[in-house]
């Protein structure tokens, strides 16, 4: 922390007070706080975790429009017969391998994208209500909280699919959901640890705005433990999303889908691995990613750089 | 105060079994339709609609529902007319069996990979483990189950069966060779979260005053860990395993999936491709009585194994 | 037995010697820089120095101990021969293996942590806790002579050694048992060396004033080298025989504590002593003679009323005078007590008087009428506070009246009544938990659960802020403990500072930057600070910000709650120098509250004692030392350690 030391120190006191000669020590050196951004990049876990993510986000994003051109084949026509090798071969329908992996990707992400922010955004809104306004609200969101743990994730999303049946929609606002409580354990814990400040207390001693107390004194202290949620709550949902295709209760055939990929071509293991392998090694590395991100960020908000070292008292 | 966390539990579970409930009123259609299908004749709908008490208001059956689950009646799967029970029957002891064998292989391994790591905290090993077990942990169980089957059953080594084989009139632990790779699989979803949130724990607690006091004392390593930080983590760690174990009756429905395992999770899976209501919601309901005793368990671990709330809880 | 009655005498001139040593964080700054200092059998050295210093490095560096992050330079710990049962030659401590030290620790060199709440184990019995040190160190030849040691070494400490005590667990004992349990288990294997980290933090005088005594006595009874590491000079006058000071992790002063605490040669021990509040107020601090000092002396500015101290009260002076000296000889402050209350009984009329100082004249007039009441100044209080007696011109620009507050059985205060003069400061002293807070947060209006009345220039102020008129809101501010807590660490010292007005209204940004500008200048910070955040702040500047917040816009109360205790001493005096000159500057009327007694004549006109929510004792502060009423403000006036 030594590099940050050269930040010029301001004599406390004026003159008039000996004491001044000695209170240098006062002004902290190490006080400036190294920016957010630069710590999170100064760790390797983030600086693995976005060369994998954006590896896969690339072949996810940009694979839609180079299907057919570069492939020759659509996701959904036919190629040869089923389980023919070639470079990626063709699938249980004798469909390019490589086409429906470059088309696939995409709505995995999409869909978990938007079921972490719907996720993520409800969960927020819930434990910062339930830490601020505490009372019957904290008790009343926290224990429907505690209901909606009972039931695992995936177990109430077959739940929810049974009775409205596969679809996209569905899919997005059940794994959101039961993202909500999980989050807003730890966005109310994290909010209370700041409403408990004297800040937001100065604040309401000057009748500031309830609304304008959340968004400058609440909000801004907790975007630390936010974006550490949004991280692992991204990684989960593309494990939710993933496992539910890959169950056959999410995409349906014939779309173009990893998860759906790999239940399709699991069967043929052993004769022609590519159709299991490309997407699973794609997930793979997608939810590493997103965990390496995740944990990068947790480390940089809790002050976390490469080298950090704990000074007495 | 064991008392209390007893009635939360029994509350949550009510509470469970109301949502679980729910779900079937959002049903669009009519499940007497669904299972007699089109060509029925009224007479026989209507008959069975008085035999699932379709005809009562929603509360009455829920009523009706819950009666028969704290009996231990299932109820009537609507799509074979048959009763829940039976169908799960020899299941329910199948998945048991695999989270069981699970859960005692990678609680101690979880634990103490998770101590170690900490006490080895700053050297290459903790460095090593907690890499490889943030990895571990980000994949979803299906990718690790086909990774070990690529490696040890179809691709690179053939070792194991990829598959379970289940004939009519045997029972899974006939051939314990097939358990291996759905028990790895499930073992390597959950030991990477013990070794993490253990670590974490037991850093904690080795950065305590009295840990530190105890060094200062001239307490042998050994026992500083056994006597001074252990007991303290002991409480944290059950909350950790509870979780994990929770996770796991989960995380059981794609292995089952995955291996074509003749279990609970098989059985869900099944249940909602066919739209199966009543299944689905008896699964359910035993799914979350689980995660609820579960976590009973480590909350009454918890403070039996702190004096300040042990001491609180006898007054 | 024999082992456990006889005290062995320690052979050694010097115990432990530390020489050059230095330490770093890893790969950064030097944290000590070429420490040296001695440990004498039987003598207690204190290290004294404010936070940062590295005074703790240094003590666990004596036991060979490290935190994580710290890594050592150089520099020698020897253990001289003889001075362990365990190891009879000369070694440097700093060579040993890890094995060869843990032999070491907690047997011949033990130490006692700070914060015994966190130190001891809460899953393990206390009695347990200190038979652990004993069989580690082979102490005593068998399972029943260590058991009888436990219990010897719980009377030593004055507690009890029965049985059902040693069964215990930490959090069935109180803070000062368990720091008493923490002593026990350092001298349970007899050391040769004691080290003693602040040991009495967080503990209320009394209690403060037990341990140490225990401190005392067994270290000088065995024969104990001490190391006592403190920032509180006054304690270093009870316990020290020799002083060390530190700055910035090297060693600045050294000597015998008479020569280093009465005539120092060094500045930063002049800085220290001369910021050290003095409970007589015969010394200057804060930047001045003190508010209400024991003699007749006050302070050119200070126009409070002199002729409400009775005639008759001028031999208590001199006996109060003849008490502190007393006091200070027998380095307990007890001289005092009993000069104290040799004077009570003359004096009760006084107090009587001092109940309502606003009205002064006439209640002196009045003394005899008064000489009646026996220090029950609620009911005095009452009476005088009727309107039809009271003088418009020194009417209270802040009443309290009959303030009650309740959650549920639980009583946190009970029928207060206090006055906020112009210009004057009250103190409002009390321990933790005796409702201080809640009741200057009730003035505050930050905490509306309270029955009772609070006026303002005879209006009564609605309970909580948010239902105040903006100029209600204005005039009264309050000021927060912790600054580091007070401040949004995310905005700028400005954006911050901003708030009061912005919320009052009526002022365009630019006017508003300007007086936050002023404001920042006023508490002598600067206007440069305007962009900074709290972050970048230290302590001190962080208070001095807070305050800055509560003047921007222009109040005439300040309600300062505990504002100088998360703060070095040195920075304390240099906050209420500020506070002092504020109130001159202002006229502003100010609620000081404290915990600490020793600042009463430096910074209160009145003071008001507060024990279990109730004012046990309350008028000028002059009165109130020289004459406490209330079983409790004269146990805290014995207790309290000074110079």
């Amino acid at each position: 922390m030594s590099a940050q030391n050269h930040q010029p120190v301001t004599p406390e006191t004026p003159v008039t007070q000996p004491a001044a000669s000695f209170e240098p020590a006062e002004s902290r050196g190490d006080a400036r706080p190294v920016s957010f951004f630069r710590r999170f990049l100064s760790q390797p876990e983030a600086k693995f975790g976005l060369v994998l993510t954006g590896l896969v986000l690339l072949v996810a994003i940009a694979g839609p429009f180079v299907v057919p051109a570069w492939t020759g084949y659509g996701p959904t026509s036919y190629a040869g017969k089923p389980f023919q090798y070639d470079i990626f071969g063709t699938d249980n329908l004798g469909r390019d391998v490589l086409s429906r992996f470059l088309e696939g990707g995409w709505r995995l992400l999409l869909y978990s994208a938007l079921a972490t922010v719907l996720g993520v955004g409800l969960g927020t809104v819930l434990g910062m209500l339930a830490a601020f306004r505490g009372g019957w609200m904290d008790s009343a969101i926290m224990r429907t909280g505690d209901v909606l743990l009972a039931i695992p994730q995936l177990v109430f999303a077959m739940l929810a699919i049974t009775v409205l049946g596969p679809q996209g929609w569905v899919l997005v606002v059940v794994i959101g959901i039961t993202h909500a409580p999980r989050v807003a354990r730890v966005i109310r814990s994290a909010t209370s640890g700041v409403v408990a400040e004297d800040y937001v207390l100065a604040s309401q001693m000057y009748a500031v705005p309830q609304w304008k107390i959340l968004g400058r004194d609440v909000v801004p202290n907790i975007m630390g433990p936010l974006m550490v949620e949004m991280g692992l709550r991204m990684t989960y949902s593309i494990g939710a999303v993933a496992s539910l295709s890959f169950l056959g209760l999410g995409m349906q055939p014939p779309t173009a889908d990893w998860g759906l990929m790999i239940n399709e071509n699991r069967i043929a293991l052993s004769l022609q691995p590519w159709g299991v392998i490309l997407p699973v090694i794609a997930i793979a590395i997608l939810t590493v990613g997103t965990n390496l991100i995740a944990d990068a960020v947790s480390g940089a908000s809790a002050g976390r750089t490469t080298g950090s070292a704990r000074k007495d008292k | 105060m064991i008392l209390k966390r007893l009635g939360i539990s029994v509350f949550v579970l009510l509470a469970v079994s109301v949502v679980v409930f729910v779900f079937t009123l959002l049903l669009p259609g009519d499940p007497a339709q669904a299972i007699l299908g089109q060509q029925a004749t009224p007479e026989r709908l209507a008959a069975l609609r008085e035999q699932l008490n379709l005809n009562d208001p929603w509360y009455e059956r829920y009523f009706t529902w819950l009666g028969g689950l704290l009996v231990g009646d299932l109820g009537t799967s609507a799509a074979t007319g048959g009763s829940v029970n039976e169908l799960l029957g020899q299941k329910v002891s199948a998945s048991v069996l695999l989270m069981i064998i699970a859960a005692v292989i990678s609680i101690p391994v979880g634990i103490l990979l998770g101590t170690w790591s900490a006490m080895r905290r700053g050297r290459t090993t903790d460095h090593t483990l907690t890499g490889i077990s943030l990895v571990l942990a980000a994949l979803p169980e299906f990718v690790i189950g086909i990774a070990l089957t690529t490696l040890l059953s179809t691709t690179v080594f053939q070792l194991l069966p990829s598959v379970t084989m289940a004939a009519p009139g045997t029972r899974v632990w006939d051939y314990p060779l097939q358990l291996v790779l759905p028990t790895l699989t499930l073992v390597l979803v959950v030991v990477p979260y013990m070794i993490r949130m253990t670590r974490t724990t037991m850093l904690d607690v080795l950065d305590s005053g009295y840990v530190e006091m105890a060094r200062l004392k001239g307490v042998p390593e050994r026992q500083v860990i056994m006597k001074h930080a252990l007991p303290h983590a002991i409480g944290p760690v059950a909350q950790v395993v509870a979780m994990q174990l929770a996770w796991l009756a989960g995380g059981i429905v794609v292995v089952e999936f995955l291996f074509r395992y003749p279990g609970l999770g098989q059985a869900m899976v099944d249940a909602v491709q066919i739209r199966d209501v009543q299944v689905v919601q008896a699964l359910s309901m035993i799914i979350a009585a689980f995660y609820v005793v579960v976590n009973l368990i480590a909350d009454v671990i918890g403070i039996l194994a702190n004096p300040k709330l042990r001491t609180e809880s006898s007054k | 037995m024999v082992s456990t009655t006889t005290v062995p005498k320690a052979t050694v001139a010097t115990a432990i010697s530390v020489r050059d040593l230095s330490l770093g964080v890893q790969g950064g700054d030097l944290i000590l820089k070429d420490v040296d200092f001695d440990l004498t059998p039987g003598r207690i050295l204190a290290l004294v120095g404010e936070s940062g210093s590295g005074k703790t490095t240094a003590a666990l560096a004596c036991m060979n101990h490290l935190r994580t992050g710290l890594e050592l330079r150089g520099g020698s710990v020897q253990l001289h021969e003889g001075a362990s049962r365990f190891f009879n030659q000369n070694m440097d401590l700093l060579t040993l293996s890890e094995k060869q030290v843990r032999k070491l620790r907690g047997g011949t060199i033990a130490y006692v942590p700070q914060d015994p709440a966190l130190s001891l184990n809460g899953a393990l019995r206390v009695g347990e806790q200190i038979h652990e040190v004993l069989c580690i160190h082979e102490f005593g030849r068998n399972g029943r002579e260590r058991e009888a040691r436990v219990a010897e070494v719980l009377e030593e400490v004055g507690l009890p050694s029965t049985k059902k005590y040693q069964r215990r667990y930490p959090h069935q004992l109180s803070g000062g048992q368990q720091q008493r349990i923490g002593i026990a288990m350092a001298f349970a294997c007899r050391p040769a060396v004691i080290i003693l980290d602040e040991p009495t933090t967080g503990l209320d005088v009394a209690t403060q004033d037990l341990v140490l005594k225990t401190v005392y006595q067994l270290t000088t009874k065995h024969d104990v080298a001490g190391l006592y590491i403190t920032h509180d000079l006054a304690v270093v006058a009870q316990v020290a025989n020799d002083v060390a000071v530190m700055l910035r992790g090297e060693i600045v002063e050294r000597g015998p504590a008479e020569k280093v605490l009465y005539d120092p040669d060094h500045d930063y021990t002049k800085t220290l002593l001369a910021a050290v509040p003095d409970l007589q107020g015969e010394r200057a601090m804060g930047g001045g003679p003190a508010v209400s000092p024991s003699a007749k002396v006050r302070a050119p500015w200070d126009n409070s009323h002199d002729d409400d101290v009775p005639v008759a009260n001028s031999g208590q002076v001199a006996d109060s005078a003849r008490g502190a000296n007393d006091g200070r000889d027998n380095a307990r402050g007890v001289g005092q007590h009993d000069a104290a209350q040799s004077a009570h009984g003359a004096s009760s009329g006084a107090t009587a008087v001092a109940a309502e100082p606003a009205r002064s004249d006439e209640a002196s007039r009045g003394g005899e009428r008064a000489a009646s009441s026996t220090g029950d100044t609620a009911q005095v209080h009452d009476r005088a506070a009727s309107p039809t007696e009271t003088k418009p011109a020194n009417e209270p620009l802040v009443a309290v009246r009959d303030l009650r507050l309740a959650y549920g059985p639980a009583v946190i205060l009970d029928g207060i009544n206090l006055d906020l003069v112009e210009g004057q400061t009250t103190m409002l002293l009390g321990e933790s938990g005796s409702g201080k807070t809640t009741l200057s947060r009730s003035i505050a209006g930050l905490n509306a659960a309270y029955t009772g009345e609070v006026l303002l220039e005879g209006n009564v102020l609605a309970n909580g802020t948010r239902k105040r008129s903006n100029e209600d809101r204005r005039r009264i501010q309050y000021i927060f403990q912790s600054p580091f807590s007070s401040l949004n660490p995310r905005r700028s010292i400005g954006d911050s500072l901003e708030v009061p007005l912005e919320m009052s209204g009526g002022m365009s940004r630019k006017q508003r930057r300007a007086a936050v500008a002023d404001a920042l200048d006023a508490v002598r910070l600067g206007r440069s600070y305007i962009n900074r955040r709290p972050g970048e702040l230290s302590g001190g500047e962080r208070q001095r910000a807070a305050v800055a917040r509560a003047l921007v816009n222009a109040p005439s109360v300040l309600v300062c709650d505990e504002i100088t205790s998360a703060l070095d001493v040195s920075v304390q005096a240099s906050v209420i120098e500020l506070l002092r000159d504020l109130q001159r500057e202002r006229g502003l009327a100010m609620l000081f509250v404290t915990h600490n007694i020793a600042l009463a004549r430096h910074v209160s006109h009145k003071l008001a004692v507060l024990e279990k929510g109730r004012l046990v004792d309350y008028g000028p502060t002059d009165h109130v030392l020289r004459n406490p009423q209330h079983g409790y403000t004269k146990s805290l006036l014995k207790h309290v350690p000074t110079l």
